[in-house]
């Protein structure tokens, strides 16, 4: 008697597929194993593997660099104007990396969103966290660029580690609300690839931002999160004399518009993906 | 066979598809006509699905293709969400699913090992303790380092079956295994379901095999447009599978037929009866059987062959006799006459779909043909023993242990 009670009382409920799944250290396994997997494949897909990871950006930044301070002379005044650019370089790869390929990253994987049950939120982590991996590696090079340019090392160094975390946080609130929204309208890629264009000229990276005349502009640019981070990074690591997030946005308090934003993002991504979850399999 | 409780409890489970009949796959569609309802066509995959399982059962799942079978299995893995009804589960489901649990072309063997453990629920460290098991049971040992778009298809599906297996689920959900993969491998697979069966895990299997239904599992179900048409034992079930089947043959029987002839004679109808008489489109194995045939003289003949002979789907002749060998003389007939031609055998032929051929020759040589009327009638063979034979002759099977005379 005890025995058919004790065995009904184990049966649970099979749910169908949800975003996070009921078990975190299985969320986590998956994310990590996709994730280094993904890195692996990367790194040793080609001869040169983690060298073209690298190159990439470098020759981006030789490109940039060579137009301006040889033929426009943007950065001619600014002190430190490589090292900054490349850092700005670096974030960005990897913001557009991580969004960009966390758009298709669902149907990318359709065997397995079709084949097993498991926490669909871990498609599109496990492509940014991939990338995130990628973006560690690429930043210790810029560390030797700013050693090599003669920039002591100080404490301030360490806002990068919060600067990255939000970083992270972002590409990952918007690859998660990209990827749900591919599933239904495959569009989303080319206009998100236009946003990322935009993107890379709407933030602190080609120019300084004290350069720009007029301080309303400045200050609207600074409300993107992306802008804040990339800013608060050269301030922090390369150059103390350039203006904080804080100061270029207008004052501290107004910090909390990108906060908003990077909230809402991440809200909305994981609200939209969340609720696309249970039926992807069936829309791939 | 079942042990205490189920395991699987399927309740009322429905499942319906939409299935755009005009997809809007962009913003831009969408945009423009914002009012535009999609038109879509409700694909009812599953209609209130019930059933269950007990703990250390062998369960069978068969049906037709588009039956529904592999939509049920999907949501009892949770991979659809069942617009209805609930699945109720009494451990650690591993599932797997059309040829493979979801691989990646680029990785190795090696690695897509532990990913696809990982994925069925182990940690990482368990699917590395296992890892030299599954891949020695699969027998890729040597392809381990190799990529795995370079795999043959029943590779694929060794390495998927081994790693599913391995994983310690208590429920395995299996579609398909065994399409793929070479006699040897389905031999360890036939060896490793009696295993489970014997250690009382519960397989739910997804099957048209029905030899494998009959070999291991205690229980089928039948499934026809995503109804439940019978649960039962694996007899009953295989017998209305093979009904269901190729009980409405009839175009193919159509499109088969082939005539031949001189003109003097024709077959006007043919059909198969069972022991009491009755005309019917399946037989059960180990019956008294007939075939008929209603043989129409157009022109007078004196002593002809009437032959009849029994092919399968594949066209060997399973059996075939004549008047030659019981009447040589079969007597004279008058233009315009009908007679009966009938064949009563005992039904020993493996289950399977077969075709009457009748004849009607010049006495003879047999080369000058009056007519035939090639798979003039259908038939299917129902029933459980498939020995693998095309024919189930009567027989008995004994051991004796040789007492060796001392010498």
């Amino acid at each position: 008697m005890t025995g058919v009670q004790a065995s009904f009382g184990e049966l649970r409920p099979m749910r169908g597929p949800s975003a996070l799944g009921g078990d975190p250290r299985r969320f986590w396994t998956l994310t990590w194993t996709l994730a280094v997997l993904e890195f692996r494949l990367k790194f040793f897909g080609s001869v040169l593997g983690y060298f073209w990871q690298l190159m990439r950006p470098l020759l981006l930044f030789g490109v940039l660099y060579f137009v301006f301070t040889q033929l426009v002379r943007l950065g001619g005044g600014v002190k430190n104007y490589p090292v900054m650019l490349l850092m700005g370089i670096i974030i960005y790869t990897f913001y557009a990396e991580a969004t960009g390929t966390a758009v298709a990253s669902v149907p990318a994987r359709e065997s397995l969103v079709r084949k097993v049950h498991f926490p669909r939120l871990v498609i599109p982590l496990s492509v940014v966290l991939t990338t995130y991996l990628n973006f560690v590696l690429n930043f210790l090079a810029v560390v030797i660029f700013v050693l090599a340019s003669g920039i002591e090392p100080r404490w301030s160094w360490f806002e990068i580690f919060p600067l990255v975390l939000g970083l992270g946080l972002l590409c990952t609130g918007i690859g998660t609300m990209l990827s749900a929204l591919f599933v239904r309208y495959r569009d989303v890629q080319p206009i998100w690839d236009v946003a990322l264009q935009i993107s890379f000229y709407a933030s602190p990276i080609l120019y300084p931002i004290e350069t720009i005349p007029d301080t309303r502009l400045q200050h609207l640019i600074m409300c993107n999160p992306l802008a804040v981070i990339v800013q608060q990074a050269r301030h922090a690591i390369i150059d103390p004399g350039a203006p904080s997030a804080a100061a270029a946005i207008g004052g501290a308090p107004r910090l909390l518009i990108p906060l908003a934003l990077l909230i809402i993002v991440c809200a909305l991504g994981y609200w939209i993906f969340d609720r696309s979850a249970p039926s992807i399999a069936e829309e791939l | 066979m079942s042990g205490p409780g189920p395991a699987v409890v399927v309740d009322d489970v429905s499942k319906t598809f939409s299935l755009p009949k005009e997809r809007v796959h962009t913003l831009k569609e969408r945009a423009l006509h914002p009012l535009r309802r999609s038109e879509n066509e409700d694909f009812r995959a599953l209609k209130g699905v019930s059933f269950d399982v007990g703990r250390g059962e062998f369960f069978g799942i068969v049906g037709r293709n588009g039956s529904g079978k592999s939509t049920l299995l999907k949501c009892m893995a949770g991979i659809y969400r069942a617009d209805s009804g609930q699945v109720l589960v009494g451990g650690r489901v591993s599932t797997f699913i059309e040829l493979g649990v979801g691989f990646n072309p680029d990785l190795a063997g090696r690695d897509n090992v532990i990913l696809n453990a990982i994925m069925l629920g182990l940690t990482r460290r368990q699917a590395l303790d296992r890892y030299d098991r599954i891949i020695d049971f699969a027998g890729l040992r040597e392809f381990e380092e190799l990529k795995l778009k370079n795999y043959s298809s029943g590779m694929l599906v060794r390495l998927a079956f081994s790693v599913m297996i391995q994983v310690d689920a208590e429920i395995l959900l299996i579609d398909e295994v065994l399409a793929v993969g070479d006699a040897a491998f389905q031999q360890k697979c036939y060896d490793e379901f009696n295993r489970l069966r014997d250690e009382g895990r519960t397989i739910l299997l997804v099957t048209h095999d029905m030899t494998t239904v009959s070999r291991f599992c205690h229980r089928a179900m039948l499934l026809e447009q995503g109804e439940v048409v019978s649960i039962g034992t694996p007899d009953v079930i295989s017998a209305e599978y093979f009904e269901t089947n190729f009980a409405q043959g009839g175009p193919t029987q159509a499109d088969l037929r082939l005539h031949e002839g001189d003109g003097t004679v024709e077959i006007a109808d043919a059909w198969f009866e069972d022991g009491d008489g009755n005309r019917v489109n399946t037989l059960s194995q180990g019956r008294r059987v007939a075939f008929v045939a209603v043989v129409q003289f157009i022109a007078a003949h004196e002593d002809p062959v009437f032959a009849f002979a029994l092919g399968t789907d594949d066209h060997d002749i399973a059996f075939a006799t004549s008047t030659l060998w019981h009447e040589e003389r079969t007597g004279s007939f008058a233009a315009g006459e009908r007679v009966g031609f009938r064949v009563a055998f005992d039904n020993h032929f493996a289950p399977g779909r077969y075709h009457a051929t009748p004849t009607v020759a010049r006495r003879g040589s047999g080369h000058d043909v009056h007519v035939k009327v090639k798979n003039m009638a259908t038939v299917v063979v129902t029933g459980a023993r498939a020995g693998g034979g095309m024919v189930d002759v009567p027989h008995t099977v004994r051991l004796e242990r040789a007492e060796v005379p001392a010498s």
